[in-house]
């Protein structure tokens, strides 16, 4: 666990970064910092491993205080990913993977067979391995960079916008990965975004922040959705709210039915919807049994004939569900 | 050319002395050069000053420099020390620029993470802050390498000048030979020191060549 208390960040011309902070990061679950720019989110994450230090409180890992630790010990026991990767560009992509691990001694044939296996663990073609970072895309340099925050094991990793650079399509693969790699690992990760999305999607806990570095709240992405603290967190989490917090319900079982002979199969994945022509209408989006609410409600709203289209893991089409099921589940 | 054939001792003699005067003030300059650069971009209202007083000592006249050293120094007044004081004085005035420029081209995302991995203060210059600077260091260096090699000529107006020795003979017996094998060979070393120092280059900085990202999907 990491906490924070009372911390405060004041630079000399007597702007104050972050305001009397106090909070119990979890570990083992992603945590993620969110505001407007200028509310010290980034502040309050480089405190943790003092590549900025604090002006009064304390900051402590398991009940230990940080300013107890040698800085630079510290940092290499803490992962840290940034929004370019930040590589070093005059080092291979396994050296770069490997660097920590180097610094803190680990022989050569061990750090770089770790570093190979974590740029499989991260999604990346080992043959990438002796490239340049200036040789890889902003994608695959962002894969490395978390290779390299992870390559130690360290039991914390910080993550400074590490997503925002990149294209929607490869945030989004990331972010799925990112989620899938913890489900793994189950790292105490602190992540900072601007994005509301991205924290209600990433973290298990949400720390909304406002100008000024004050903690406005601090919740599960659920809770945030459903119990707003105060207008602030009310406008920064946005409109459509509601159905945004769908994403987190779970109803145990939607009751589907049959597949109806309109939808054409091939090899049991839905092909579209037969409407009497030549031509099959879209399937529209599909849901998976266990998804939430949201990817139930969206796959009724986009399928053409009303009907959402239920898929298995191997995207075989299971059953369909109606509009009056969702309405029904919704009510409950 | 028979003056060739009777002189290749002397030449060989001038030609090593020359290579002598002017390496040496560049391997000086630069063990000189890089921590003064690496503690001008710590303290950053260091490095404009620096920058612009290294310009001021470039442009003092060499024969001057050659001149006014042994008074400082105490050194004789043909002694080879005055001309590397002097060379060195003109390298590290130069090279000081390129030293400041490398290190300031490391992008600050990756003198941030240098820091966030755990490298400390001097492991870092070391392994990362050098290493990008190496390119635009080694501008410099090329720069300064070759005016050294044709600055060196010069000192043979206070009797020790490498090849230039060999202009100063074909002066004084006014005969063309020694003068046009001095041009020549002063020539060539500063060829042969620039490929070296290219081919130096292309080895330490295998990075810097690899192509720009290719258009792969994450």
């Amino acid at each position: 666990m990491i906490e924070f208390e009372d911390v405060t960040k004041r630079y000399p011309d007597g702007t104050v970064a972050v305001d009397k902070l106090s909070l119990r990061i979890p570990s083992n679950q992603i945590t993620v910092f969110v505001g407007p720019s200028g509310c010290g989110k980034t502040t309050s994450l480089r405190m943790i491993n003092r590549t900025i230090e604090r002006t009064s409180g304390t900051i402590s890992i398991d009940g230990d205080d940080i300013n107890g630790r040698d800085a630079v010990t510290l940092r290499r026991g803490i992962g840290y990913v940034i929004q370019n990767a930040g590589l070093f560009p005059h080092k291979t992509v396994v050296d770069n993977v490997a660097t920590v691990p180097k610094l803190i001694g680990w022989d050569k044939r061990k750090a770089h067979d770790t570093a190979m296996e974590l740029l499989e663990r991260v999604g990346l073609d080992v043959k990438l391995a002796e490239r340049y970072p200036a040789q890889l895309s902003g994608g695959q340099q962002q894969r490395v960079g978390v290779a390299r925050a992870l390559a130690a094991d360290p039991a914390i990793m910080l993550m400074d916008e590490p997503f925002s650079a990149v294209d929607p399509i490869v945030r989004h693969q990331l972010q799925e990965e990112l989620l899938r790699l913890q489900r793994d690992i189950g790292k105490t990760i602190v992540f900072v975004t601007h994005d509301i999305d991205e924290a209600i999607k990433l973290g298990d806990n949400v720390a909304v922040l406002r100008v000024g570095g004050k903690l406005a709240q601090f919740a599960p992405p659920a809770e945030l959705l459903a119990n707003p603290a105060d207008e602030f967190v009310r406008g920064f989490v946005g409109q459509d709210r509601g159905y945004r917090a769908l994403t987190f319900v779970h109803p145990e079982e939607l009751p589907v039915k049959p597949l109806p002979d309109e939808l054409a199969l091939q090899d049991g994945v839905p092909l579209g919807w037969r409407n009497g022509s030549e031509e099959l209408l879209p399937v529209g989006a599909v849901f998976k049994r266990g998804d939430s609410l949201r990817a139930a409600l969206d796959a009724v709203l986009t399928s053409p004939t009303g009907c959402g289209v239920c898929v298995d893991d191997d995207g075989k089409a299971v059953g369909v569900i109606d509009q009056a099921t969702v309405a029904e589940a919704l009510r409950s | 050319m028979t003056w060739i054939g009777d002189n290749l001792g002397l030449i060989w003699e001038q030609l090593r002395e020359h290579l002598y005067l002017a390496i040496v003030p560049v391997i000086l300059g630069l063990i000189i050069s890089v921590p003064l650069g690496y503690v001008a971009t710590r303290y950053s209202w260091l490095a404009n000053p620096l920058i612009a007083f290294g310009g001021v000592l470039y442009s003092l006249p060499s024969i001057a420099l050659f001149i006014v050293i042994p008074a400082v120094l105490g050194t004789k007044v043909l002694s080879t020390v005055n001309i590397i004081v002097a060379l060195t004085i003109y390298t590290v005035s130069l090279l000081i620029r390129n030293v400041i420029d490398g290190l300031r081209s490391v992008p600050p995302d990756v003198r941030q993470s240098a820091i966030a991995v755990g490298y400390g203060a001097l492991h870092r210059v070391v392994a990362v802050d050098l290493p990008i600077a190496v390119p635009v260091i080694f501008t410099g260096l090329r720069v300064v390498t070759v005016a050294n090699i044709s600055m060196v000529s010069v000192g043979a107006v206070i009797g020790i000048g490498g090849l230039g020795e060999l202009f100063t003979l074909g002066f004084q017996k006014d005969f063309l030979t020694p003068v046009v094998v001095g041009v020549v060979l002063s020539l060539a070393l500063a060829l042969v020191a620039d490929l070296i120092l290219v081919t130096l280059q292309r080895i330490l900085t295998p990075w810097a060549r690899v192509a720009t990202p290719v258009g792969e999907v994450a």
